[in-house]
């Protein structure tokens, strides 16, 4: 009886303690005005004494809502048009039943933060008055425009493929390309028109023409806050701080605070910090830690290196005794090595999509894909050194009178050596690679200056990410080619 | 010594052994001679146990061939194919003392049958920390034929020993090849295509032709009483023979 008490109260005094020491997690979506609004949740309940933590551009919508509804994530700013006419389309809904609907999920939704980040077509400013295009429907009168919209608007129900039938439009040249890019494509003039948020900084940066929705084809998309109903009791003070912000963030705010970001080089936080200040005259103002680039590249060489390190050493245990299977029994074998190049054909972002209900976001999901996309390489070079032994050899094992595995350790694995380590560092290269995609799910990395570097079309930020990247492969290189040295015979060289 | 009774194999639809009775006999040493593709190097493997026939049964000193014994079994058989099949990734001695490693024969014993047999084959003693790819043809063969008489096996059994060779250096080799067979006193078997290599070698001569057993007899046999038309032509075709005779 005492036992069980006492175990009772252990449960409870282990839950507390970890409820406790959970922060509130907020993540933010791959587009600038959005991680802009994170951060001011983030140092605003920061502020209030809430411990928090936030996830910048940890990945789209449909990611984010799943690892909110996974509880990974407490907290994202989303916006009412995406959510009705997005992630609940099918559910019909009318602006008013979208409380209802979220708390259905177990999620609530924060006062409307007051401005309207609505999708809206736009055009080079000069194009668009040669042309003399005010509206959507102008559009009509040129057929041969070119359109470069995001991947997501491409797919989105309030995307393109109802805005093309509520306008009935004619146009052909159609293409999908990431938000960020098409800014650069439109400034080369490889696309004629793209589709912004209005609050992108970038209509005023590029001289954009925003057009005219004249058949009020867009919804509504009020920025608010969409968070986890549980956390009302975890984290009692969270709800009404982040209504407080209500009506505080109009269109103009948010467009010249992303300006301050894309052309200031400013960071999100600074600008957060910045308006959270003048805004509300804090008492306490937020002190930003100053982070160099050493200590970001630091960071991002450490984040990669572990990721790295951890799939490929996995890798590596596993695919050497897949690889041996497959050739020792071959019909077992085919059916491993269609299993491993399938995995390997999956699109890896689809992969990362699947992981997160399995393992959340952050470093663990990027592990497993990566691992999983090690395999092949190194099943196959495996597979491939033990067939190709020279039959004479095979049979001068058996023939001396070695066992199945004395034939193995001593005679076919030393063979197939070569084969087995070129297998591994094709492996360890296409890993490296790879891992920069581990920023999509907040597992950082060299993926990260990398991403940031193209939502702000900073070539620089991108090197940081792609010339380090390079450098490790080299090294990766030059470790193995010492490896092989050591574990390649004088005999084989 | 070697009883094969019945053996045959068969190669997904082509017959490459007929049944086949074949008795060695204790300490001789019998030549396997035929034209390519004749079965011979079939039948050495079913011998040796890396080919299962597909009938018949193969008695080893007594004993029948199966799963549980062959391992014992190989141990009592050495074993040199041409080229040597020497292990390309180990040195010489290593290739040479590998099997005694695994069975844990003590150091002092290894060195002892090392000297013993590099003398026995006439190696240069710097050729053992060689590998393979460091050797002559002819060293590759007296290092393969080192391991294959190692555990000191009853049985010795040779696939081509010395195809691969130079003329000169296969002249030397079957010279000092025979020496050895005849000091050792052991079973041997060996397979050829060349008959006056198999006459040189062979006490008795066994000469295949597309999956069976033509003739099998000692040189004059075959040479005054061929059993039939094609070891009369066989015999023909051999230039050169007299010398033999």
């Amino acid at each position: 009886m005492f036992c069980r008490v006492a175990l009772i109260l252990l449960f409870f005094a282990a839950h507390t303690l970890v409820c406790a020491a959970q922060p509130v997690r907020i993540a933010t979506k791959r587009f600038t005005s959005n991680i802009v609004l994170g951060d001011i949740a983030n140092l605003w309940l920061n502020q209030s004494g809430i411990e928090t933590e936030h996830r910048p551009q940890l990945g789209d919508t449909r990611f984010l809502w799943e690892a909110l509804l996974a509880g990974e994530i407490d907290i994202y700013p989303d916006y009412t048009g995406t959510l009705l006419r997005e992630t609940l389309v099918r559910q019909e809904l009318e602006p008013f039943e979208l409380d209802s609907a979220l708390a259905s999920y177990g999620l609530r939704m924060s006062a409307p933060l007051g401005m309207n980040d609505s999708y809206i077509l736009g055009m080079k400013e000069d194009r668009a008055r040669e042309l003399d295009v005010h509206t959507i429907s102008d559009l009509n009168r040129y057929p041969d425009l070119r359109f470069g919209f995001s991947t997501q608007f491409m797919d989105r129900s309030d995307g393109w493929p109802t805005l093309r039938t509520t306008y009935s439009m004619p146009h052909t040249f159609v293409r999908g390309i990431d938000h960020d890019l098409a800014y650069v494509g439109i400034e080369s003039g490889t696309i004629d028109v793209m589709d912004l948020y209005a609050t992108d900084a970038e209509v005023e940066i590029y001289n954009m023409r925003p057009l005219e929705d004249d058949l009020g084809h867009f919804p509504e998309y009020q920025a608010v806050f969409i968070y986890r109903a549980d956390l009302a009791t975890r984290a009692p003070d969270v709800p009404a701080l982040l209504d407080s912000l209500r009506e505080a963030i109009t269109v103009e705010v948010m467009r010249s605070l992303n300006f301050r970001v894309v052309e200031g080089r400013e960071s999100e936080s600074q600008v957060a910090a910045a308006f959270l200040s003048g805004e509300f005259e804090l008492e306490n103002p937020l002190v930003l830690e100053e982070v160099t680039m050493w200590d970001q590249l630091r960071q991002h060489t450490k984040e990669h290196v572990i990721l790295v390190l951890f799939s490929l050493a996995a890798a590596i245990l596993i695919s050497i005794p897949l690889g041996i299977i497959a050739a020792k029994l071959p019909r077992l074998g085919s059916l491993i090595l269609g299993i491993v190049g399938v995995i390997y054909t999956i699109p890896s972002l689809a992969l990362l999509v699947f992981m997160i209900p399995l393992l959340g976001v952050g470093g663990p999901p990027a592990m497993v894909a990566l691992f999983l996309y090690s395999l092949l390489p190194i099943v196959r070079n495996t597979h491939a050194g033990l067939i190709g032994i020279p039959q004479p050899l095979s049979e001068s094992a058996d023939a001396i009178g070695l066992s199945p595995m004395a034939k193995l350790l001593k005679v076919e694995l030393p063979l197939a050596a070569q084969s087995i380590m070129a297998g591994v560092q094709t492996s360890a290269v296409i890993n490296i690679g790879t891992a920069t995609l581990g920023a999509l799910i907040g597992a950082g990395g060299y993926g990260q200056p990398i991403l940031t570097g193209i939502r702000l079309s900073d070539t620089g930020l991108i090197l940081q990410g792609a010339v380090p990247a390079a450098l490790l492969a080299l090294v990766a290189q030059g470790v193995f080619s010492l490896v092989e040295r050591v574990f390649i015979g004088e005999g084989l060289r | 010594m070697l009883e094969l009774r019945g053996v045959s194999k068969v190669y997904g639809r082509a017959l490459a052994l007929h049944p086949t009775d074949l008795s060695i006999a204790r300490g001789k040493t019998t030549a396997l001679i035929g034209p390519s593709g004749c079965g011979k190097s079939t039948l050495l493997r079913i011998a040796v146990g890396l080919v299962i026939p597909t009938t018949g049964t193969v008695e080893f000193d007594g004993e029948q061939l199966g799963r549980e014994n062959i391992r014992s079994i190989r141990l009592r058989t050495g074993y040199v194919i041409q080229k040597g099949g020497l292990f390309p990734h180990l040195t010489a001695r290593v290739n040479v003392t590998l099997m005694a490693r695994h069975l844990r024969w003590s150091t002092k014993r290894i060195s002892e049958r090392v000297d013993e047999l590099t003398e026995l084959v006439h190696l240069p003693t710097a050729c053992l920390q060689r590998y393979p790819r460091q050797l002559s043809g002819g060293e590759c063969q007296r290092v393969s034929i080192m391991r294959a008489l190692f555990l000191d096996p009853d049985l010795l059994l040779m696939d081509e020993p010395l195809g691969a060779l130079d003329p000169m250096i296969r002249f030397d080799l079957q010279e000092e090849l025979r020496s050895i067979c005849q000091k050792l006193e052991k079973t041997v078997i060996l397979v050829t295509h060349d008959m006056a290599e198999a006459s040189f070698f062979g006490d008795s001569i066994v000469l295949m032709f597309s999956g069976r057993i033509a003739q099998h007899g000692t040189m004059q046999d075959l040479v005054n009483r061929p059993a039939n038309d094609f070891v009369k032509r066989f015999m023909r075709a051999q230039r050169g023979l007299h010398e033999w005779v």
